[in-house]
């Protein structure tokens, strides 16, 4: 997994709440490999109307936000399916951080595993994070995870992120390699717990 | 005296196998289901060469894609296809069960587990599939991961997660006919709002879910991820134990007594803290539909939609104007002056013998004004529908009787629903282009499905019941 330290680059406003995985990657696109470039259809149907035409409107269609790395939204991104494709479209898009007030369980957690930083502000703070994107479009954002701030013009927001998905990002971990360090405690809690709770283990083929 | 717990803690406290000091917990997992969106984290098992850890704890089914409409011994569309015999070739090189298309107990995950009593109080189940917090209606701390945790836990039988917040739902009183557990759910959720649990574990509670049948819970913790929760669970009882009994792999003979002695501990000790109480009414809750994009967007069939005009919050007035563009309703209007075009019964969330009973009591000797398609939660529920009678009522009534699987609620096996047209639906989720690029879906329980299908518009059931039961 590839490290997050610090990042500057533009940032696309996308003002709605509960913007979910279906929005984010619509499900027809989930029998994808990543090799078949998921990037390319992130936000697909936002993006595009029905005859395939771009929405200008949707704000990653406006220049100044096409190359986004940052994407910045409102309460409740990515909540719905656990769809970890829709952090694949995002990242292969180029997006490497999202700043909202809150996100999906599920979605937070594979962001993580996929080095896309979920950094939380205020509902405040992200309605003036965009207004100010609004006005000033080509104006780039400055993540810092080890100090946990967003540099926005001349201000200077703090985010907060759990600790320990910010040592994971920041070193680039991967859960794996950690369980791996753990086999033994595991297969005592295996063979105590295969005793205590006998019923616990699926009957054979019925 | 020991100090008191909820029964999250005790369920947690029975998985853990280490507490970092930095708050991460490593599980063990008891039951982990996978079905055809698998592959990408089977793909990373290839990578690695590795095996399955504990193929026998591990069960698949082939739900998303398959057909269910049509032939499935020839699947006519080479991507379903694939998507389906990835499956079934990835579980048999891992030797891990498959309830395939072949296979008489295929279904929809969170249907299959608990009916074949896989999924069992005191477990701690998870799938790649947000909705596996339904087998939480069970008493097991059931939750959705996402692939790269699919493959940790293939590989090793264990999750890295942080213990949540704890919040206990209490619904008091006692739902009135025609009100359903999706209406309690519904509620909730506009209640507390599609994040209102978010990182939370539910415990629902009270004499209203107690009275729930355990379908009538699995719809409930079905929709708990709906409110943004990790997971939701109801304290098992006696009518868990009586459902679970016989079931395939569910404890036999003193097995099974052994077992209901443990489970009937498995609940809130008096005087356990929450980090959150919330406290509903039955009484107060009305038949339910959605009228927007987010299940939040929830109102008593009588109400009116929104009207963004009146909405003294600009951000909140964009949303409204945004969702009711999409949905084509004209701001406030009345929620029973809109049309349908068509109807779904199914999903993991309403597809149970029960769900399809409801739908049928109302629907019996009456027409739908508008086509629909009836999907059983699994081949097994169908087959018993069929004993029942239901498929005839159903096809009487003018609808499509199809095979089992998550079919129109995702829509990933081609079942769509076309684009600008308004489905009522059984399903969890309204967002947009769910059902199909372009679709509405308004949800709602089967009872009000079938009414809306008689009426050909949202309607009120209760004055359709006329002393029939659902
Ligand atoms: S029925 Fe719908 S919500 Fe349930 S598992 Fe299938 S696609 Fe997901």
């Amino acid at each position: 997994m590839d490290k997050f330290t610090k990042l500057t680059g533009a940032a696309c406003p996308i003002n709605q709440a509960n913007l979910n995985t279906d929005q984010i990657l619509p499900a027809r696109y989930l029998k994808w490999t990543r090799a078949m470039g998921i990037g390319n259809v992130l936000f697909q149907d936002l993006r595009f109307d029905a005859e395939g035409r771009e929405r200008p409107d949707f704000p990653i269609n406006r220049p100044a936000w096409r190359c986004a790395t940052i994407v910045v939204s409102a309460r409740n991104f990515g909540c719905g399916s656990s769809r970890e494709a829709a952090v694949y479209a995002l990242y292969d898009y180029g997006i490497r951080c999202v700043i909202a007030p809150s996100y999906g369980d599920i979605f937070s957690g594979n962001a993580i595993q996929n080095g896309l930083l979920t950094a939380i502000v205020s509902d405040e703070e992200a309605a003036e994070i965009m207004a100010k994107l609004e006005q000033a479009p080509e104006f780039p954002l400055t993540v810092d995870l080890e100090e946990q701030t967003i540099l926005c013009g001349n201000r200077t927001y703090i985010f907060t992120i759990d600790p320990v998905r910010r040592m994971r990002l920041l070193n680039g971990w991967d859960d794996i390699a950690l369980t791996e360090s753990y086999r033994e405690r595991i297969a005592e809690f295996k063979a105590g717990d295969r005793k205590a709770r006998p019923w616990a283990i699926a009957n054979a083929e019925p | 005296m020991n100090e008191p717990h909820t029964l999250i803690d005790k369920l947690w406290g029975a998985h853990e196998i280490v507490r970092r000091e930095d708050g991460q917990s490593l599980l063990w997992v008891d039951r982990h289901y996978v079905h055809e969106g698998s592959f990408h984290a089977f793909g990373k098992l290839a990578e690695r060469g590795v095996p399955v850890a504990e193929p026998g704890l591990t069960f698949g089914v082939a739900d998303h894609y398959v057909p269910t409409r049509g032939s499935r011994r020839n699947i006519a569309n080479p991507e379903l296809a694939r998507m389906v015999g990835q499956v079934e070739e990835n579980t048999a090189r891992h030797g891990v069960k498959l309830f395939g298309l072949d296979d008489p107990r295929q279904g929809i995950v969170h249907v299959v587990g608990p009916e074949q009593g896989l999924t069992l109080p005191g477990l701690l189940i998870v799938c790649g599939d947000s909705h596996t917090s339904t087998h939480g209606a069970l008493g097991a701390y059931a939750f959705g991961i996402g692939a790269s945790e699919v493959a940790h836990v293939l590989m090793t039988q264990t999750i890295w997660q942080k213990k949540p917040p704890r919040m206990r739902i209490t619904v008091n009183g006692r739902a009135a006919p025609g009100v359903a557990a999706k209406d309690i759910a519904l509620a909730i959720i506009a209640h507390i709002g599609a994040d209102g649990a978010t990182r939370h574990a539910i415990e629902f509670a009270g004499p209203a879910i107690q009275a729930l049948s355990v379908e009538g819970r699995l719809t409930l913790c079905n929709m708990s991820i709906e409110a943004g929760a990790r997971c939701g669970m109801v304290a098992p009882d006696d009518a868990t134990f009586a459902f679970l009994k016989g079931r395939p792999y569910a404890p036999r003979g003193a097995a099974f007594d052994e077992a209901v002695e443990v489970w009937s501990a498995l609940s809130t000790d008096d005087g356990a803290a929450f980090d959150q109480e919330v406290t509903l009414d039955a009484n107060s809750i009305a038949p339910i539909v959605t009228w927007g994009t987010s299940p939040e967007d929830a109102l008593p069939i009588d109400a009116s939609v929104p009207d963004p005009a009146r909405e003294p919050d600009a951000t909140r007035a964009s949303y409204l104007r945004g969702a009711l563009d999409y949905m084509g309703i004209a701001p406030g209007q009345r929620l029973t002056d809109i049309a349908v075009d068509r109807v779904f019964i199914g999903s993991c969330t309403n597809s149970r013998i029960e769900d399809l009973r409801a739908a049928a009591a109302v629907l019996s000797g009456r027409t739908s004004k508008v086509p629909g398609l009836v999907s059983a939660g699994s081949s097994l529920i169908k087959a018993q529908a069929e004993q029942e009678g239901l498929d005839r009522v159903f096809l009487d009534a003018g609808l499509e009787w199809g095979e089992s699987g998550c079919s129109m609620c995702v829509g990933i096996n081609g079942d769509l629903v076309a684009a600008g047209e308004r489905c009522a639906s059984t399903t969890n989720r309204n967002f947009r282009g769910r059902q199909g690029t372009g679709a509405r879906t308004h949800l709602m329980s089967p009872a009000m499905v079938a009414a809306a299908a008689v009426a050909g518009h949202l309607a009120d059931v209760r004055p359709m019941l006329g002393g029939r039961k659902v």
